[in-house]
């Protein structure tokens, strides 16, 4: 069995680790197992030696059925060349390979941090009209009929008022 | 255009100081920024570039702490002045490679710096001098919120901003603070801490950021992960190891005092010796002597010095700065010979350093 990083040396270190659920082994010989820091079990993470290979190959696979990216014609031979993305729209176009990309290089697959000003407002809207729904649904189940025509009426409000608002 | 004129003096850009100033030169937050509708920068083609730019700039000139900066065109400077920036840290040297439909602002104070259409359309960075993380960010939020009213950003709810490169994805924030470590250094420790920091997520850089050296025991430690994070959060932790660090190197500082004074007393005196004497010298010797000319500062053995005059050393004996005072471009024999006179007229006035009680050093090294 040849090393999966040099595919050049018979493989020594043979590791499997659980990363996300799943069960990923590697093949290493015994200069590239030192090289990554194989040898040093508390410090080693299996994702990031995973994120030079099993990334790449991941996004080279969706990549051969995905093609170019409609707007911008960037495709996956581009990605592997440059490390980086042609437009926005990527992220649309190729979000399978995209997607095993992110998990291994950071700490979660989603955004929880600052949004633009009107993303904000979208926000407050939506938890709004989720809460408000939540306490709909306790209603109805209590057979609360007068509460749950108070909520259907404040649930039709919010959904104006916010519409009134996005077209000022 | 003299870029010299237009940056503040180095004698001035030395003197600003932070808190925690001794071992945390600086701090800096950078956020990553693209438009919605337009390829990336390195993907755009060049009149789409040229616009971008344009479009960007005015509305970056727009911005308040913007009105009175300096702004240019990457096309409108010259090798040499774009080495400069680079050496002050306001551009990339990815970015120092980029011409025509890339540009820069920079604000009166300097505290504020925008390149566009680097890797991304925008990459904004507050750079403030000594442990200032938080207040970095602070200022750059405040700058992107006045910026995205006009700006209509990349953005997705799932992925947060979208940026060129997966790894600068979600909050597209850079926080990173450079530390001047040869406590850690001298003692052999830099690499397990160095890897410490790296099981916890962070990068450690040299002086110029990805794949540099850490030349004059400066070293850069950043975050890596960008998504899944809030960036109060990513400032917050980034800050804890900071202070962390800070500790480590003062108790490496202490330690080395009490076991091998000798040994530290040694290379800064023979740092000074070079420094003082030397007819030729290249910017790397010159950076690594400076650092432990400033330890020595530090540790009071030049009674009469600030760390500022070390920093300004620094800034003008790199080779950009060095060949703008002769105006033009000079051979690094010719460079190193020039660094040499300058550092000697400059150390003239500069004491030989203290020699401390060494009575209980020595029965300690014996």
């Amino acid at each position: 069995m040849l090393c999966d990083i040099c595919k050049e040396n018979e493989a020594t270190v043979h590791l499997t680790q659980m990363v996300e659920g799943k069960t990923k082994k590697i093949d290493l010989c015994e200069s590239c197992s030192k090289a990554k820091g194989v040898d040093d079990p508390t410090g080693f993470s299996l994702a990031d030696l995973l994120l030079g290979l099993g990334a790449s190959q991941e996004m080279e696979e969706s990549g051969n059925t995905m093609g170019k990216c409609p707007k911008c014609g960037f495709s996956q031979t581009d990605f592997k060349k440059t490390g980086r993305l042609g437009c926005p729209d990527c992220y649309d176009h190729f979000t399978e390979g995209v997607e095993s990309l992110l998990k291994s290089m950071h700490k979660g697959t989603r955004h929880v941090g600052k949004a633009p000003a009107v993303w904000q407002q979208t926000k407050v809207y939506v938890d709004r009209l989720h809460s408000l729904q939540s306490k709909l649904d306790k209603a109805v189940a209590k057979e609360d009929y007068e509460k749950a025509a108070q909520l259907r009426d404040e649930i039709s409000r919010v959904k104006s008022e916010y519409s009134e608002s996005t077209i000022s | 255009m003299n870029i010299q004129d237009i940056l503040s003096k180095p004698e001035d850009a030395s003197g600003r100081e932070g808190p925690s100033n001794k071992i945390v030169l600086s701090s800096r937050v950078r956020l990553a920024r693209n438009l919605a509708t337009t390829p990336f920068p390195g993907r755009a083609k060049k009149s789409v570039r040229v616009e971008t730019f344009k479009h960007i700039r005015d509305n970056v000139m727009g911005v308040d702490p913007m009105r009175d900066a300096f702004h240019t065109g990457m096309e409108d400077l010259s090798t040499l002045d774009k080495q400069l920036l680079v050496e002050r840290h306001f551009i990339s040297r990815e970015h120092a490679a980029k011409t025509a439909g890339s540009g820069m602002a920079l604000s009166g104070d300097e505290t504020l710096c925008v390149m566009i259409n680097e890797e991304d359309h925008l990459r904004m960075q507050a750079l403030l001098p000594g442990l200032q993380v938080d207040k970095a960010w602070m200022a750059i939020d405040q700058f992107d919120t006045a910026l995205e009213s006009n700006l209509d950003y990349a953005f997705c709810k799932r992925r947060g901003y979208l940026t060129a490169c997966p790894t600068n994805l979600g909050t597209g924030i850079r926080v990173s603070a450079m530390l001047h470590l040869p406590g850690l250094v001298l003692s052999e420790q830099i690499n397990q801490i160095i890897q410490a920091v790296n099981k916890l997520g962070l990068a450690v850089r040299g002086l110029h950021g990805e794949g540099t050296e850490a030349l004059g025991n400066i070293f850069q430690v950043s975050n890596q992960m960008t998504l899944g994070e809030t960036e109060s959060d990513i400032v917050e932790r980034l800050n804890k190891v900071l202070l962390q660090i800070i500790d480590h190197e003062e108790n490496a500082r202490g330690k080395l005092l009490e076991n091998k004074a000798k040994m530290v007393y040694n290379h800064i005196g023979r740092a000074y010796g070079i420094l003082a004497n030397s007819h030729s010298i290249s910017s790397k010797e010159t950076m690594n002597l400076l650092s432990l000319f400033r330890l020595g500062i530090d540790l009071s053995l030049f009674p009469c010095n600030k760390p500022a005059l070390t920093e300004e050393l620094f800034i003008i004996t790199q080779p950009a700065h060095l060949q703008k005072t002769r105006a033009g471009k000079l051979s690094a024999e010719k460079r190193d010979i020039l660094r040499a006179n300058l550092l000697r007229s400059r150390l003239l006035k500069v004491d030989r350093p203290a020699t401390p009680d060494m009575r209980k050093t020595e029965e300690n090294d014996e």
